[in-house]
């Protein structure tokens, strides 16, 4: 499948915001973390414009963007309308939430209801983006047992990692939120190694003979209907991550998941100063190596439509 | 909206014959021809005349070679939209662009509607939906809807213009949800498939499958040619002149 940037930045950043825009409505919401009016702004500005700069970049790859406001309307049946309505329904309670813990500065009562009302849209919002995948049976990497979790985990992970180094730049870094960090990165590396090995093994039932009807034998591609490279292969035969697949899988094991887990490991060896910088060093490290993750799981899903060009 | 019909009142769509489809290319032809002027149109074309050529078909025809313990064949193979009973690339649809007709099964796009997310192409197993860039909207095979109902025509061409433009009948078009329609009839005489059964996408298009061999081939070679055997006298003179 042909990564799309727009598409690859989408999840990525909806994925950090949503998952720190869910730890601050607990964590905050129930006064774990304490109001302050500072931390609160960067805190919810952070996760609010990932979400925000997400869901525009999603617009960034359709063919009518002004016509967007439509895919409020097929919720019944479209996971990507679900989608839709999830991230902005939880944008109400995100609003109400941060009204009260960073401008008013209270915890406890409508806050935290509110804050656990965010944090369930968004835990709502991942799965369906995770669903929107999940449930192309065409891409059988994508239509596995390991795609919805993995986008729970990775949305835990991130936004776990961004809220460490948010409390660690205003010095109210907290040993279990680091920890939970760390534990998260290496789940999330863990859960990719896993997919990985999934995806390699997987003996996919649709094969050239089922998709031409051609019973039995051997069927190979002699001719395609044109001589150029259509829609269809641009978007669905990309291939060159087939090709370069073991390198970048090493890039994204050392980006996501090694390189920050090392630097949190440091931090919690070394006085403030420098714990913060490599707290917030390991957010963006990983955050980069999210980027490479989130490529590869569109590079490397093969529809089957390239079955029908001998690919 | 993009939830499915429970019921269709027909079940309109193409049969297919792998056996005489000579791979002559005339079905895309009129295909495109008619459908850069109708219900979807325009069928556009990028750079047609430079390095990259690209555009909108319906219907592409792939040449594949078959071999199995019975020998070798090749097999043309027209690849368009299936109009699926359970089509996922509908149920995607986020704004309902998408749908299928109660009436006669039919899967359409109403273009006025598409965002372009690309999201259905990714859901068609086939690749039946192809995007126009150029407009920015998906587009796809109507089963000619603006032929198959139009009074304007004569009785006989209010078929898809692949299957009128067919000329070895390789394709018919007709009602498969009724057991008595000739359409329905050919495939279980001739044990029509689905293509991708095991995806569930129920197609209703059929895939006639190539006869089997039929062993009636000459057996005995042509006899051999025998070389000339060289001559004296004038003629001699002559066939050798004439070799050198």
């Amino acid at each position: 499948m042909h990564p799309a940037a727009s598409v690859v930045f989408f999840t990525t950043a909806t994925g950090a915001g949503y998952g720190l825009l869910g730890l601050l409505g607990v964590l905050g919401g129930l006064g774990f973390v304490s109001a302050d009016f500072w931390l609160g702004l960067i805190g919810m500005g952070l996760a609010l414009g990932l979400i925000a700069a997400g869901l525009l970049s999603s617009t960034g790859h359709l063919g009518r963007p002004e016509r967007a406001w439509r895919a409020f309307s097929q919720w019944r049946s479209s996971w990507l309308s679900r989608e839709g309505v999830a991230s902005v329904a939880t944008l109400i309670p995100a609003g109400l939430f941060g009204i009260g813990w960073v401008l008013f500065g209270r915890t406890g009562g409508w806050v935290a209801v509110a804050g656990l009302l965010a944090a369930v849209g968004a835990v709502v919002t991942v799965c369906t983006t995770g669903m929107i995948y999940a449930s192309l049976k065409p891409i059988a990497q994508w239509h596995s047992p390991y795609t919805l979790p993995g986008y729970l985990i990775f949305s835990a992970m991130t936004g776990s990692m961004l809220l460490n180094a948010l409390l660690q730049a205003f010095a109210v870094g907290a040993t279990a939120i680091a920890t939970a960090a760390l534990l998260l990165t290496f789940l999330g590396w863990g859960w990719k190694l896993t997919t990985w090995r999934y995806n390699d093994a997987l003996e996919i039932a649709t094969t050239a003979n089922t998709a031409t009807g051609l019973a039995g034998g051997t069927v190979r591609s002699l001719e395609w209907p044109h001589t150029e490279e259509n829609y269809l292969l641009k978007e669905m035969g990309f291939r060159i991550a087939r090709k370069h697949a073991a390198k970048l899988r090493l890039i994204t094991q050392v980006l996501a998941f090694a390189l920050p887990a090392l630097l949190l490991a440091l931090a919690f060896a070394l006085p403030r100063p420098f714990a913060a910088v490599l707290s917030v060093l390991a957010a963006i490290v990983q955050f980069a190596g999210m980027l490479v993750e989130r490529w590869l799981f569109f590079a490397e899903a093969k529809h089957t439509v390239t079955l029908y060009y001998g690919r | 909206m993009t939830c499915l019909p429970a019921h269709t009142d027909k079940k309109l769509g193409l049969v297919i014959d792998l056996d005489t489809c000579v791979g002559c290319q005339a079905c895309v032809t009129a295909c495109k021809e008619w459908n850069t002027g109708g219900h979807m149109a325009p069928l556009t074309d990028i750079d047609p005349y430079g390095g990259n050529v690209d555009g909108v078909w319906f219907n592409r025809v792939h040449s594949y070679e078959h071999t199995t313990e019975m020998g070798g064949r090749t097999v043309n193979f027209p690849r368009s939209c299936l109009h699926c009973e359970t089509p996922a690339c509908v149920t995607v649809c986020p704004t309902g662009a998408s749908y299928k007709r109660a009436s006669d099964g039919i899967v359409l796009i109403d273009e006025s509607k598409c965002i372009g997310c690309k999201l259905c192409s990714w859901a068609c197993p086939y690749g039946a939906r192809e995007f126009d860039t150029d407009v920015g909207v998906m587009k796809k095979c109507t089963l000619c809807v603006d032929r198959i109902y139009n009074d304007n025509l004569a009785e006989e061409d209010r078929v898809p213009a692949c299957v009128a433009a067919c000329p070895t009948s390789a394709r018919h078009f007709g009602d498969l949800g009724d057991p008595a329609s000739a359409v329905s009839q050919l495939v279980a005489e001739r044990g029509g498939v689905d293509l991708m059964p095991e995806m569930g996408y129920k197609p209703t298009n059929k895939y006639l499958p190539p006869r089997a061999h039929t062993q009636r081939a000459a057996s005995v070679p042509a006899p051999r040619l025998e070389p000339v055997k060289a001559e004296g006298g004038f003629l001699g003179w002559v066939d050798r002149m004439l070799s050198n």
